[in-house]
């Protein structure tokens, strides 16, 4: 409260409003990354990030190497998808993706042959201080890099020189502010190096000079490794290793915005139009790997935490790995009674199953015991209208009025709460002393709308085609009648009277 | 069990109970005040409206065929408290026992039980109660009347007596042990021409016996310190936020200060506002129910303000002595349409509505 006084009067650093400060439970902090070791199967869903599907560019039975393009982007939000290890193509089906209700995509399935052949096609590109911004571009591009944080975002979209909203800061996000997850922690501590190299071309891209690389003061070691690593810079940029107040979801790239720059992302605009770019610590490690060694983005640093998992840790690991696979390395076959979540417990998905493979946006796996899950979803009581919801949305909304037009689909009220605002980031269900699943109620609100736009679409398509038959059969209709009328005209000579009034 | 598909898959752990029992905890200072000036009484009217009200939910959940797991949520026991708080000593016990019952059954479960009512249960009860017995519900013991009447409230037995058969049973100590609030006398004395210092004067008004609460009043309502003790426990604890108690008395202290420098010898001073009556305990306790206040933080901030417009206009210029009741019970009725008006400007919303 006093703080939230002082902010107003601008004392103190502004954070971005409301956030809570959740049991963080980094148990696995000081885990190094250990290397998985390839799997008998690999199956690699066609689109692993935001945007449109790839189309594949193998077929089965086809050999292909280590980050071989196997499917390519269509259309411009999407990135190619690549071979995590030389092997064979085996089958192309629809297959399990990591999303709550099981549904399945096409994907590619490569049995691997061991050898971990790399394919040569993309080049390195050593010199890039001196190459075009735009070659880089699509190299990234070319590699697959989309935003490793979660969200899978093609990155190459947000590395651009906009000469309307130049970009004047880069916020390297260290922030992780999701409980058990530590896969960037651990990226920070062990290639410090290599996350300064890829932010130095990122800067490069952009034509920015200043950087702020924002870590939570929970991760002290990475703080220091950071403040270490970037003493080797060359570049001469305005580095600063931020150290911020460990909050949920300052992680969220508008949230961090507003913790560092004390500005708001104007509703429906993008980071830039503030000058501002946010690079997540992992995809700035990627883009490394992609220029410095030429690497496709073939694998990825995952957490495999949870009360469930007997050793738990970080991984290296192959894109289109079995989950199952991964849980046996640390110790974990039976999966009786437990819940298995993709992603942080604030926001991932809850999977049915862990026959479904790692992707881009993986950034953990958690299993979790039933007795963990099910205190965490008590039954659901009345609102007691306390508002604590209100004071954690970092969006101010006021989450509980939401949550009542959406139960009662009042989903013209629930637009103007802003319901499509909300960024489910679930702050309000974690305060919520009636346990109320506000951001369940959120996701149905938003379904709903969609279903609403959708068959107003349809009635839409419906009606203009009906139309346009009605106006088509018209025309026929007038047509005939016109060639009807120069017929009789012509064959004849003088009609009667009466006739030519029929018509 | 119901197992959510939906994220977050943690919880903060808060529930409905441990809401309702840091209310609890807060009043408790208020309620050992209580009962050391007014001794064995306090008890019984506390037990017995907290029992009362008990009873009411757990008949009329039953009545309703609906499962009688709120009971363990304590916000049938904290309205009891806070009704019992707001009671005269010797309020008899069978309009005790009614509020208990008005409190719950028609304050609370007609509109559909904890998160439904419009306004604060206790509150609703005890207007019900000042409305049908004004006389009762006026007549104050003055406390730590041992010294004042011989009577010695802490004999359990004489205590039982009053509290069974009432002011009857002892006619005679009854004027000596009661007398009229601070409020209720400077408003008796300006309506027979006498202003408010001399009144002040005549009732031996002492701002520190207020304070700590040894002027007349309701069992729980004398003392503000213990009052401001359980509020500020509140907000440390963050069960309520500082909008409404912050407002709502800079309201009160505001107009009393402005009122009582344009003509003293009418208007009561800012301080004798802040202290008397239940005024701390409706600021902390009642106003802040958050089921019935709004939950915008600049929607909190209207209300308070409009509490506090509201109980200093009817403690000056209304029919009853206390206002701050009143006040907080129609603000309760503006909730909706202050919330609706009052939403907090989202992330990255312009400034002006487009």
């Amino acid at each position: 409260m006093i703080k939230h006084f002082f902010k107003k009067l601008g004392f103190s650093q502004a954070p971005f409003a409301g956030g809570i400060q959740p049991d963080m439970r980094k148990e696995t902090e000081h885990s190094p990354i250990e290397v998985c070791p390839l799997p008998p199967l690999l199956i690699m869903p066609i689109k692993q990030h935001i945007g449109q599907a790839c189309s594949p560019l193998v077929a089965v039975g086809d050999h292909v190497l280590r980050g071989q393009k196997i499917a390519k982007a269509e259309g411009y939000v999407s990135v190619p998808i690549h071979a995590p290890t030389s092997g064979q193509v085996i089958k192309i089906e629809d297959y399990a993706i990591p999303h709550p209700s099981g549904m399945g995509l096409t994907s590619i399935f490569i049995e691997p042959d061991g050898l971990d052949e790399r394919d040569e096609t993309l080049k390195p590109i050593e010199d890039w201080q001196h190459t075009d911004v735009s070659a880089l571009r699509e190299q990234v591009r070319m590699c697959g890099i989309a935003g490793l944080g979660g969200a899978a975002f093609p990155t190459f979209i947000k590395l651009v020189q906009d000469q309307r909203n130049p970009i004047e800061t880069v916020i390297l996000n260290g922030i992780e502010c999701e409980p058990f997850l530590t896969n960037d922690h651990r990226l920070m501590v062990e290639h410090s190096q290599k996350i300064v190299l890829g932010m130095q071309i990122i800067m490069h891209m952009v034509g920015a000079n200043q950087v702020i690389i924002a870590i939570e003061d929970n991760k002290a070691d990475a703080i220091e490794c950071m403040k270490k690593a970037v003493n080797d810079d060359d570049m001469g940029l305005d580095i600063q290793v931020l150290s911020l107040p460990t909050r949920y979801p300052q992680g969220s790239e508008k949230q961090l915005i507003e913790s560092i720059t004390g500005k708001q992302v104007p509703m429906g605009k993008l980071p830039m139009h503030v000058g501002v770019l946010c690079q997540n610590i992992g995809t700035t490690h990627a883009i490394y790997e992609a220029v410095i060694l030429g690497y496709p983005l073939t694998e990825r640093v995952v957490t495999i935490s949870g009360d469930a998992v007997p050793q738990q840790g970080n991984m290296l690991v192959r894109l289109g790995t079995s989950m199952r696979f991964i849980y046996a390395q640390r110790g974990l076959t039976d999966f009786d009674g437990l819940q298995i979540l993709h992603g942080g417990p604030m926001m991932g998905e809850r999977l049915r199953h862990p026959d479904i493979p790692v992707i881009k946006s993986s950034t953990g796996l958690l299993a979790l015991s039933q007795d963990f899950f099910r205190e965490a979803h008590p039954e659901e009581e009345p609102c007691i209208r306390c508002g604590h919801c209100s004071e954690a949305c970092p969006i101010s909304l006021t989450p509980n009025l939401l949550a009542d037009h959406c139960r009662n689909e009042q989903l013209e009220k629930a637009a103007d709460y802003h319901l499509f605002d909300c960024i489910e980031c679930g702050a309000c269900s974690y305060v919520c002393p009636s346990h109320i699943p506000l951001v369940h109620y959120f996701r149905f609100g938003k379904g709903q709308a969609a279903q609403v736009r959708r068959e107003q679409g349809f009635a839409k398509d419906s009606r203009e085609r009906s139309e346009s038959r009605d106006s088509r059969i018209q025309r026929e209709k007038d047509e005939k009648a016109a060639k009807r009328r120069k017929v009789r005209a012509t064959h004849t000579p003088t009609p009667a009277e009466p006739n030519q009034g029929k018509e | 069990m119901l197992i959510h598909l939906s994220s977050p898959h943690i919880h903060g752990g808060d529930s409905i109970r441990s809401q309702m029992m840091s209310v609890i905890w807060a009043l408790m200072p208020a309620a050992c005040v209580s009962v050391y000036m007014f001794g064995w009484l306090a008890v019984f009217q506390i037990s017995s409206c907290m029992l009362a009200c008990l009873a009411t939910e757990w008949l009329t959940l039953k009545w309703m065929g609906r499962s009688t797991s709120p009971l363990g949520d304590a916000s049938a026991a904290l309205t009891g408290l806070l009704l019992a708080l707001t009671l005269p000593a010797l309020t008899p016990w069978w309009m005790t026992i009614l509020g208990g019952i008005f409190a719950i059954g028609l304050g609370k479960q007609v509109y559909g039980g904890l998160g439904y009512n419009p306004f604060n249960p206790a509150l609703s009860a005890r207007i019900i109660l000042l409305i049908s017995f004004p006389l009762q519900m006026t007549t104050w013991v003055i406390p730590l009347h041992v010294q004042l009447s011989g009577l010695n409230l802490y004999d359990i037995s004489l205590a039982w007596t009053l509290f069974t058969s009432g002011i009857a049973a002892l006619p005679q100590a009854v004027d000596a042990m009661t007398m009229a609030s601070p409020f209720g006398y400077v408003k008796t004395a300006w309506t027979q021409g006498i202003d408010v210092n001399t009144a002040l004067q005549n009732y031996h008004y002492s701002y520190l016996n207020a304070f700590i609460g040894r002027e007349a009043g309701s069992l729980g309502e004398t003392s503000a310190l213990a009052l401001l003790l359980g509020g500020i426990y509140l907000l440390a604890r963050h069960t309520i936020t500082w909008q409404i108690p912050v407002s709502f008395l800079a309201t009160v202290a505001v107009l009393a200060a402005i009122a009582s420098t344009v003509d003293p010898n009418h208007y009561t001073p800012p301080l004798f506002h802040l202290l008397a009556g239940g005024l701390i305990l409706c600021v902390f306790f009642m106003a802040t129910d958050p089921v019935s206040s709004p939950v915008t933080p600049v929607g909190q901030i209207v209300f308070g303000v409009g509490c506090g417009i509201m109980t200093w206009s009817i403690r000056t210029w209304g029919g009853y002595p206390e206002g701050a009741m009143f006040a907080v019970v129609l603000m309760n009725c503006t909730v909706p349409i202050i919330d609706h008006y009052c939403r907090p400007k989202v992330y990255g919303q312009p400034r002006k509505k487009a």
